[in-house]
């Protein structure tokens, strides 16, 4: 609904990819907004208004959450890494580099939320199924894969990451 | 030396590596200076006039620059790029269709007006108080409602609703043969609507240099020519050279982002008004009623059969749903695209087909992936399938009597089209032994020890693709030519842009395009980049859909590079003191024949650029050459997939056990990204047999299936992996050989998957079932023939 004249605003600070932000923003502003518009991290989509389609999964404090899901303020204090936090300069998280040599990605819109997600489950389940990773991944749709490749991908990423915490 | 970059090679991406670290731009990660935002408000209604529009109090909510209905904004109607013609050979019915409804709309979400504020959410919340003093009227959303005496009439041009009576085929032949018919197979078949919903909803931002006078628009299309063209001469009169359009990265098309879109031509239109950009970006709701949908069909059809199962004829009649208005390319798509391909893989000698395309108070209907090709293979298929089961023979052994055989290439259908080369037996062959189709019997026996209903299914695909040539699509109705462009630029130190007039959205054209230029130059693929997406660096361009980019746009980067081959003989004749005549351009070098001369292809470019030591009476500096190339004939990819579903008799949920493909797409660039196109379009198939529908409510018009808590997309856990492998004919008429895989599996694996799942019920009597089949629809047909039909 409309306020009168100037909608009321309110402060929030975070860390983002490991930088602190502050920013005054309206109430209703969601996450991936802040994240997008604020900040112009424009990795993370939008795909639906219903969150169903996972485009916009960051990492909340470790975890991964639907951005549009939550209010800006809902992330105050807290830590967010999004897919522009991953890599570390042109080197991919090992996620990334298995998404590219398995194909796991076409047009790349839902990509950055299905490698976020991605990551939240190989760090949970160190060698998932193609069962779990499956399951998994009910909150994220791709329109492009068929997720065949997906698949295989987060399954050979995840044995990466496990490779490389030894 | 091989050349590990080059044809044949599964060369990894060019273009992850920035999708995958967040840095792809798609246009609404576009902001311009200045940049204002807008809304546009839809109708509630599916069929409503409009007795007034009062902008007044949204004009004064906060941060509203301006608000435009439909009489503010007196421009050109969207137009429609085919006409089809009528039995009677008078041209079909093309209502106006208004950017902006101004005094009637007809379908929920139609656009009434635009409201631009400096912010997302005051352009909202201001359009909220945007009063529209609607007048409902009766609605018509179904195809075969439309039809009835005294439906609700969508638009007073057209009376009963239709746009077009069409018919192919010869009619005295068809009757002719299924009056000496042994058998006849008879089937009623729904081909379910779907949405495209590709995961990145459309955007537009409409930019004004108010300096120079050029418009900009970035939008979300899979053909920024086609939209300049549509837009700059019909809706907005603008000229080509001060109208630019660019498609960044955009988040996958499927067909429905080919279309000229009423959004795009709004915010260009409000940027010009305002000498500000305007950005929209559709919420996935307004996707839903917005973007043109696909398929909807009612079809009749009915197979004759001689007495050794040979097929005699094929009648069809078809009611196709076509929305409220033409889309761009509506009028093609059940007809051209779809009657056209009713011979499938077989022989059959007589064929006629009748479409009529029907108006509803729904959103337009127009491509979507596959476009025709998949309701007509699902005719096809399902008919030859139940026809198989009617007269006791095997499936595949039917298909196999009556394919067409391998020496009969170019083979003539019946139906206007002319195959030029297959080899469907083989390709059979391959994907039932990958299958295990003989053991089948076997993984029934054990399913139903389990309590499963186990099937399997075939379904013998063949599509019509690589769109098209212009000279016959034009005299089919296209109002453009179908040829595709190609610059091929080398730069002075010997690295090259290639600008392609295709569009990738997800396709993968920056790997396989360069790949077709490393192979031929020998360059390494780094040094190689692909443009595409702005009609301010390519000459032109058709854009991506039916499957063209490799066969038309790949066609045309293989003439491109023949003239920069032969360019580079003349310069190297010039360095090596040779006849050009005896020059050989080979492995990155041109040599004299028979010597060890040898000069490589970046010291031609660089000569080309530094032209001190050069042919210059004979030859301009540089290196850079265009080319056109109009195809000669359509290809033909064809394919065989085995379906293998299991269902549980308590929940009638159908399981894909299995999906085995072999395809046949002629010579394959990159074999890792011709499978992912076959596993995409293997879901959307999938999808549309077993999840997906759009439904709308029959009395009020509005879409019952409008978000993704509605419209089931096919997740991971929906779906197996899928067995793929590919058989090779070469195309015979362009130069790579290249048929085509874009569409392949959403139009193979409905019939598929739909033969399967009666296939699973057969033994309970049931011999047909509508998709999607869902486990609702699958349980009470399990129940329905469970019990004696007395007892019901």
């Amino acid at each position: 609904m409309i306020g009168k004249g100037e909608a009321m605003m309110a402060n929030v600070t975070m860390t983002v990819n490991g930088k602190k932000v502050t920013a005054t923003v309206e109430p209703r502003t969601l996450l991936v907004q802040f994240l997008r518009e604020e900040l112009g991290l424009t990795g993370t989509h939008i795909g639906c208004d219903t969150s169903q389609c996972g485009a916009c999964v960051v990492h909340l404090d470790g975890r991964s959450v639907k951005s549009c899901t939550l209010f800006a303020l809902q992330a105050d204090g807290a830590s967010v890494t999004t897919i522009e936090g991953l890599a570390n300069g042109a080197e991919l998280h090992p996620m990334q580099a298995a998404f590219r040599e398995h194909h796991g990605l076409q047009c790349g819109f839902c990509t950055p939320g299905m490698v976020m997600s991605a990551v939240d489950l190989a760090k949970r389940v160190k060698s998932p199924s193609e069962h779990q990773i499956r399951e998994w991944l009910e909150g994220n749709i791709c329109r492009c894969t068929g997720y065949h490749n997906i698949v295989k991908a987060i399954k050979a990423g995840a044995e990466a990451m496990g490779s490389a915490a030894k | 030396m091989t050349n590990t970059s080059g044809i044949g090679a599964a060369v990894r991406r060019k273009e992850d590596f920035r999708f995958l670290v967040g840095k792809g731009t798609y246009t609404d990660d576009i902001n311009r200076p200045g940049q204002l935002y807008a809304h546009i408000l839809r109708s509630p209604h599916a069929n409503a006039e409009i007795k007034g529009i009062d902008t007044g109090l949204a004009m004064k909510a906060p941060k509203v620059v301006a608000i435009y209905t439909g009489v503010d904004m007196q421009v050109g109607g969207l137009p429609c790029g085919w006409g089809v013609k009528n039995k009677d050979g008078s041209p079909c019915i093309e209502p106006p269709h208004p950017v902006l409804a101004a005094t009637h709309v007809r379908h929920v979400g139609d656009p009434v007006a635009i409201v631009i504020a400096e912010s997302r959410e005051a352009a909202r919340d201001a359009a909220e108080l945007v009063a529209v003093d609607y007048h409902p009227l009766p609605s018509v959303t179904a195809a075969d409602d439309a039809v009835k005496a005294g439906a609700p009439r969508v638009h007073d041009a057209a009376p009963g609703n239709l746009c077009f009576d069409w018919h192919i085929g010869d009619k005295a032949a068809t009757e002719a043969a299924f009056a000496t018919a042994a058998h006849i197979t008879k089937i009623d078949i729904v081909n379910n609507r779907l949405v495209a919903n590709p995961m990145e909803p459309r955007a537009a931002i409409g930019d004004f240099d108010r300096g120079t006078g050029d418009y900009t628009l970035y939008t979300t299309s899979q053909n920024p020519h086609v939209i300049r063209l549509l837009m700059g001469a019909f809706v907005l009169q603008l000229p080509e050279h001060k109208l630019r359009v660019v498609a960044p990265d955009v988040g996958g098309g499927f067909g429905t982002k080919i279309f000229h879109y009423a959004e795009e031509a709004m915010v260009t239109w409000a940027a010009g008004k305002l000498g500000q950009p305007v950005k929209w970006t559709a919420e996935r709701s307004e996707a839903f009623t917005s973007d043109a949908q696909g398929r909807d069909h009612i079809t009749h059809a009915e197979l004759a059969l001689d007495g050794s199962g040979k097929f005699i004829g094929l009648r069809v009649s078809t009611l196709a749903n076509l929305g409220a208005y033409l889309s761009t390319f509506a009028p093609a798509v059940p007809t051209f695209l779809y009657a056209t391909l009713l011979a499938g893989a077989y022989t059959t000698p007589a064929i006629y087909a009748e479409v009529k395309g029907v108006f509803t108070n729904t959103v337009p209907v127009d491509a979507y992936r596959g476009a025709g090709r998949p309701e007509a293979c699902y005719v096809v298929e399902r008919l030859v399938e139940k026809a198989a089961g009617e007269m006791k023979i095997d499936p595949a052994d039917l298909r196999r009597r009556n394919y067409i055989p391998k020496d009969a290439y170019p083979y003539a259908t019946p139906v206007a089209l002319t195959y030029d080369s297959g080899d469907y037996f083989t390709t059979l062959d391959m994907a039932l032994k990958a299958a295990d189709y003989a053991g089948f019997a076997k993984r029934r026996q054990e399913a139903e020890k389990r309590g499963k209903l186990r099937g399997i299914g075939l379904s013998s695909y063949i599509e019509a693709c690589g769109v098209a040539p212009s000279a016959v699509a034009g005299a089919l109705g296209a109002r453009a030519g179908l040829y595709e462009t190609a610059e091929v630029r080398v730069h002075p130190t010997g690295s090259i842009t290639l600008f392609t007039g295709t569009h990738s959205h997800g396709q993968g054209h920056e790997t396989t395009f360069a790949q077709l230029v490393s192979d031929r130059l020998s360059v390494p693929i780094e040094m190689i980049e692909v443009v595409h997406g702005d009609t301010a660096k390519i000459p032109f361009g058709m854009g991506t859909y039916g499957s063209r980019s490799l066969p038309v746009g790949g066609s045309a980067v293989v003439k491109a590079l023949d003239k920069i081959v032969n360019k580079g003989k003349k310069i190297a004749a010039h360095l090596l003191e040779a006849a050009e005549a005896d020059i050989e351009f080979k492995d990155g070098a041109f040599t004299v024949a028979g010597t060890d001369k040898a000069v490589p292809f970046g010291a031609v470019a660089f000569s080309a650029y530094v032209p001190h030591n050069y042919p210059i009476e004979e030859v301009e500096p540089g290196l850079d050459e265009t080319a056109f190339y109009d195809p000669k004939n359509f290809t033909y990819p064809a394919g065989a997939y085995v379906a293998e579903v299991e269902i549980d008799r308590e929940t009638g949920t159908v399981r894909v056990a299995n999906f085995t493909c072999a395809d046949d797409f002629g010579r394959i660039v990159n074999p890792m990204i011709v499978a992912g196109q076959v596993h995409g379009g293997l879901a959307q198939g999938i999808g549309q047999a077993l999840l997906e529908n759009a439904v709308y409510d029959r009395v009020s018009g509005q879409l019952l299936t409008g978000s993704f808590m509605d419209y089931c997309m096919p997740r991971a856990d929906n779906l197996p992996s899928f067995a793929v492998a590919t058989n090779t004919t070469l195309c015979t008429h362009n130069p790579l050989g290249v048929k085509g895989c874009g569409e392949a599996g959403a139009i193979g694996a409905p019939a598929a998957i739909m033969n399967a799942v009666v296939n699973a019920l057969a033994p309970l009597g049931v011999s047909d079932l509508t998709m999607p089949a869902t486990s609702e629809k699958v349980w009470r047909a399990i129940h329905e023939h469970a019990q004696p039909k007395a007892a019901l």
